[in-house]
């Protein structure tokens, strides 16, 4: 199929950048998303030109790197899959594809459709972890009493990424699906007990002091999100931070 | 707005509050409104009730002042501050695909809100306000030197509807006030972290709420403006 792509073409953070259109034949439905950019930056080099600068690593829809804006949706218009794993089946020959990097505040550009998601890194840093001894008395997992429910709905919450697709959806810019289901798959388990109150005090005040809007439940975060991380975490997180306030 | 408002998710929290005591409030509104479809005489007297008891007039009515004013005002806050938290624009964006309208314009239907309780309260509340703390009658009554006249609101009521346009701009703000609230209803108790067997339920009681509240004010605006 034959494509007419509108890039984001930004030089560095510092460059005010704009939209360049880049016609593309020869794409196959079979190809991935990723391909079909790799193709036209082989075309692009071979003219002499810049590559388009984009994310990626695992291309199995698992490590969260991919990112990319596309025709107005986070990770394209198919549902519960990252930009590597969306095929070109999806689009149709003669389409026009707008291909944008993600856009926030707290996810500033560093080259075309590279964004700097550390953001994500030091929320995490904030609290998403829990203190254990590593020194070789750690309790057996399984010695533990957790019940179905809780163990399934903290496995769910814990299939988050971290990709940001929830941020860039957002039309508010709010990480709060991102830190709900961090806070969300220790809020669950008895290990994460310990610190629930520190842990999503600081969480939020670090999603707040990075610059991440304010939640106003348009749920466009849970439809875009590729691993379908639900918007009860986000209620959930609610209530963790409500009660954590009270106790100080 | 700073100390304990200085976090996203308390702003949430309070603007869940002052959205559920407004919905209790429009709910009272319409039950007393309702009456005056039925009976003269009963609106006449809850109105005086209402217009009268101290506790209404001089606890609820300032706590209601500050509720409407707390929720326009840190919404206009939130707005500004989301707006912020993304400075280049997106040259497409698919907002459709993955949220209602409703949910992505609240600034526009609450304007909208706003700019009716502006002329609402210029229609009924300011002339009460004046009648009785400026004019100082309490009486309710049309004719003060007259007992027997019987209590001015619900003739006060049915002369406000006359005008066509007036009734076309209440109709136009109830149906914002259903967007609004189509949104706003569920929306609150998310923000409280309500996530429980009984949220099901409360969705479609939701919904329900948005649309027929607004569609009863709709049909008593009608209803005066048909039966002068």
């Amino acid at each position: 199929m034959n494509l007419t792509l509108k890039i984001w073409r930004q030089k560095n953070a510092n460059d005010k950048g704009q939209i360049v259109t880049y016609p593309i034949t020869g794409i196959e439905g079979d190809m991935s998303f990723l391909e079909m950019l790799d193709i036209l930056n082989d075309q692009l080099i071979t003219n002499g030109d810049d590559p388009v600068a984009f994310d990626h690593d695992c291309r199995e829809g698992i490590c969260g790197m991919c990112s990319l804006y596309i025709n107005g949706e986070a990770h394209g218009p198919d549902r519960l899959v990252t930009t590597c794993q969306l095929h070109m089946r999806k689009f149709k020959d003669g389409d026009t594809i707008f291909i944008e990097p993600f856009r926030a505040k707290a996810f500033p550009v560093i080259k075309d459709l590279v964004v700097d998601r550390s953001s994500f890194d030091r929320i995490q840093h904030s609290g998403g972890f829990i203190s254990v001894n590593t020194s070789g008395n750690t309790q057996d997992a399984n010695s533990i009493p957790i019940s179905k429910n809780a163990a399934d709905e903290a496995m769910d919450a814990a299939t988050c990424i971290g990709c940001g697709a929830c941020v860039a959806s957002c039309k508010n810019s709010s990480a709060m699906l991102f830190v709900s289901a961090k806070v969300s798959q220790y809020a669950l388990l008895p290990q994460g007990q310990v610190e629930a109150t520190d842990r999503v005090l600081n969480m939020v005040k670090q999603m707040d002091e990075e610059g991440f809007g304010n939640c106003t439940n348009t749920g466009a975060c849970e439809v875009e999100c590729p691993k379908g991380i639900s918007l009860e975490n986000i209620a959930r997180m609610n209530r963790e931070y409500l009660s954590a306030s009270l106790k100080g | 707005m700073s100390g304990i408002l200085n976090s996203s998710i308390a702003r949430k929290f309070a603007m869940a509050l002052s959205a559920f005591f407004l919905m209790f409030f429009l709910l009272q509104h319409f039950a007393i409104n309702v009456t005056s479809i039925f009976s003269a005489d009963v609106f006449n007297d809850l109105s005086h009730f209402m217009g009268t008891n101290p506790l209404v007039q001089y606890a609820l009515q300032p706590v209601l002042i500050f509720g409407v004013v707390f929720h326009f005002v840190m919404g206009f806050i939130l707005e500004i501050k989301n707006k912020n938290a993304r400075t280049v624009k997106y040259a497409k964006n698919n907002g459709a695909a993955n949220s209602s309208w409703m949910s992505r314009n609240m600034i526009w239907s609450g304007l909208a809100i706003l700019a009716f309780v502006g002329l609402h309260f210029y229609d009924f509340w300011f002339p009460e306000i004046n009648t009785k703390f400026i004019n100082g009658d309490m009486t309710g009554l049309i004719d003060p030197n007259n007992a027997e006249s019987g209590y001015r609101y619900y003739e006060e009521l049915q002369h406000k509807f006359v005008d066509v346009w007036r009734v076309v701009l209440y109709v136009i703000a109830f149906v914002f006030l259903a967007l609004h609230l189509l949104h706003g209803f569920n929306s609150a108790f998310q923000s409280v972290g309500a996530n429980n067997k009984y949220t099901k339920g409360l969705k479609t009681f939701g919904k329900l709420y948005a649309i027929l509240i607004p569609l009863g004010f709709v049909v008593i605006a009608l209803f005066h403006h048909l039966n002068h």
